[in-house]
């Protein structure tokens, strides 16, 4: 199996307000294709682990490697155009460009990375549109669409680059059952039928039983 | 690895779903940058105005002799006392001619210089006006009219009839404005001077002379060269000064110190003559800068100020704009290009405004008696005022901008992310 992320031996400290060992000696591996959940009661950490494995928090200990390649230490221009490039990222609440329309707020990652022509990245936000079936939005203002909408929108941006990994900070914490149930149908499918990796953070016990495999987190220790 | 075209339609963006706070932040820098054209405009054409008042008429390099005591006593040059301790007492001005040695070869000499526009002579005496039992001291200038038109702008300063019509009559006088009012004499009338050893001399007046300073009106009146000398009862080569008018007046002073040493005559270079106005000049000059760079700085606060609030409108989109994969650089960049098209934006708007203002200002009736050529407001349009303007803008944006993006590239997006 390829690994697509490693996290190896990871801790981390909070030094304010007291000295705090948040993670402690993190290991472990994600395949490709893999739909990997992280479950823990509030506190334990596991967001805390997600920022660093997403290499927006570069301050900890240890060594992460994406496609088998190490990350830790690089420069934050370097880490930018890692996670624009390799890492898509779905929040819990909707994050989208208020002031842009839903096209070119997918289309913004990839006109950052600047691979393509404006015309193939238009197209090719448009497909990702369709594949999320919110094809018809595209020319709406971010601020005009329903959350559950906003939350595929982030989605859409998050595949743009064509990514190894997406990683998701509890993506339905803020929808409802229905809306959560689609943006996991979602995941599901992208997961299956692209081969594509799924790092997610969730409370939702449901969520996480419907994933390949739940990583357990408890004081800042993977327990199993 | 910069990618403009987004950063810039982000910026843009962002300025016009703001685009109020944007006009606003425009507006300072317009109202700073209109002001400064127009303060500077004005002040400078105030300032040329002035100077020209003075140093138009004013010589490059006024040539005469000076009365003074002898540089080297007597007793300096008996070898005897050489080595002794010598105190003379009540020294007094060597006795010495008026006129200039060998005029006529040295303007011939003058005249022939390259750095030279023009050197002409003139002849300066002490005479009485008289009207009636009441004689009035004063000064009367024997000149070449033409020359002193062209070279010293004589023409500037005749209110009533022409430098020609001096030149044409020969026992023409040019009277200072407030001698002709004192003697209620008018175009055409006769006037009687006096020397100063009473021959009484009748001459017509074919010109009113007003410089604007009104000492010099109640005293100074002009007639040809030939006049004085007829009237002094001296020869055609008596020439009391010579003024001379350079194409660069930067030269001045060395050519005066040379024509003194060659000629063994007082020259005068209009810098040492004139300091006072340079003085003048430069604190004026100050004051008009420093005004300006206040407005400017003020405008500058208002962008800073309206720049923070947008950055701490934006920090979700700064996160967000974080995770996608844009370096704190792109962010930076971001909220900089706002800066430099709002201060872009203002400072050519601000280049207008001062342009319409200047042009509205010179049009407005500036009469006054002490400047008898000026009509309407002076203003001095120098396309130089403009380059700096708009340079000025742009620099105090830059800053104005750079503090606050500077902030936006430190923001930690897991902070505001994890912050909900």
């Amino acid at each position: 199996m390829e690994i697509v992320l490693e996290a190896k031996n990871i801790n981390k400290y909070f030094k304010k307000p007291v000295l705090f060992h948040v993670l402690k000696d993190i290991n472990f591996k994600i395949n490709k294709g893999e739909f990997v959940s992280i479950m823990g009661k509030s506190g334990c950490g596991k967001s805390t682990l997600l920022y660093i494995l997403s290499t927006m928090d570069t301050d900890y200990k240890g060594n992460l490697y994406l496609n088998n390649q190490l990350l830790s230490g690089d420069s934050r221009e370097k880490l930018s155009y890692t996670r624009n490039k390799h890492i898509g990222f779905v929040f819990q609440f909707h994050y989208l460009l208020s002031e842009f329309s839903v096209l070119e707020n997918v289309m913004l990652p990839a006109k950052k990375l600047g691979e393509k022509s404006l015309k193939e990245i238009e197209e090719n936000a448009l497909q990702k549109l369709k594949i999320l079936n919110i094809e018809q939005l595209a020319q709406k203002k971010a601020s005009q669409i329903s959350g559950g909408e906003k939350q595929r929108v982030a989605i859409a941006r998050a595949l743009i680059n064509n990514p190894s990994i997406i990683m998701g900070d509890e993506p339905t914490g803020n929808l409802d059952s229905h809306n959560a149930d689609n943006v996991f149908n979602i995941f599901k499918k992208l997961s299956v039928e692209q081969n594509l990796s799924l790092l997610i953070v969730t409370h939702d016990e449901d969520f996480a039983k419907r994933t390949d495999r739940i990583i357990t987190m408890e004081d800042g220790r993977i327990i199993n | 690895m910069v990618n403009w075209t987004i950063i810039l339609n982000i910026a843009k963006t962002h300025l016009l779903t703001k685009f109020k706070q944007t006009a606003i932040a425009a507006l300072g820098v317009t109202f700073g940058i209109g002001a400064y054209i127009t303060l500077v405009s004005f002040m400078t054409g105030l300032n040329a105005m002035l100077d020209d008042l003075i140093l138009n008429q004013t010589p490059h390099i006024h040539i005469y002799n000076e009365i003074e005591p002898s540089k080297q006593q007597p007793i300096s040059l008996y070898d005897d006392f050489k080595n002794s301790f010598n105190v003379v007492h009540s020294i007094k001005p060597k006795l010495s001619q008026k006129k200039i040695h060998n005029a006529l070869p040295i303007i011939h000499f003058l005249n022939k210089k390259e750095e030279v526009k023009g050197a002409i002579p003139q002849i300066k005496t002490q005479i009485f006006y008289i009207a009636g039992s009441i004689e009035i001291a004063g000064n009367l200038t024997g000149i070449q009219p033409i020359e002193e038109a062209s070279l010293f702008n004589l023409k500037d300063y005749i209110v009533e009839g022409s430098a020609e019509k001096l030149k044409n009559t020969e026992n023409g006088i040019l009277l200072g404005s407030g001698i002709a009012k004192k003697m209620a004499l008018t175009l055409g009338d006769r006037i009687q001077i006096s020397t100063i050893k009473g021959d009484v001399f009748p001459l017509k007046i074919v010109g009113i002379y007003q410089s604007g300073v009104a000492d010099i009106d109640a005293i100074q009146s002009f007639v040809n060269l030939k006049t004085v000398q007829r009237i002094l009862g001296e020869a055609d080569n008596y020439i009391t000064d010579i003024n001379v008018k350079l194409f660069n007046i930067d030269n001045a002073f060395l050519l005066s110190k040379k024509i003194e040493k060659q000629f063994n005559l007082t020259a005068i270079d209009i810098n040492t003559a004139n300091a006072q106005f340079e003085t003048g000049t430069t604190i004026r000059n100050l004051i008009t800068y420093a005004v300006s760079i206040t407005l400017l700085i003020v405008a500058g606060f208002g962008i800073y100020n309206i720049l923070n609030m947008l950055i701490y409108e934006k920090m979700n989109d700064i996160a967000i704009l974080k995770a996608i994969g844009f370096s704190g650089k792109d962010v930076q960049y971001i909220f900089m290009s706002q800066a430099m098209i709002i201060g872009i934006i203002g400072g050519v708007l601000g280049l207008l405004i001062g342009l319409i203002l200047t042009n509205i200002i010179s049009t407005i009736p500036f009469k006054t008696e002490a400047l008898p050529n000026v009509e309407t407001y002076p203003i001095n349009f120098d396309t130089w005022f403009y380059v700096i303007g708009i340079v000025f803008a742009i620099i105090s944006t830059f800053f104005a901008g750079y503090l606050p993006s500077q902030k936006a590239k430190k923001i930690d997006p897991v902070k505001i992310i994890r912050g909900q």
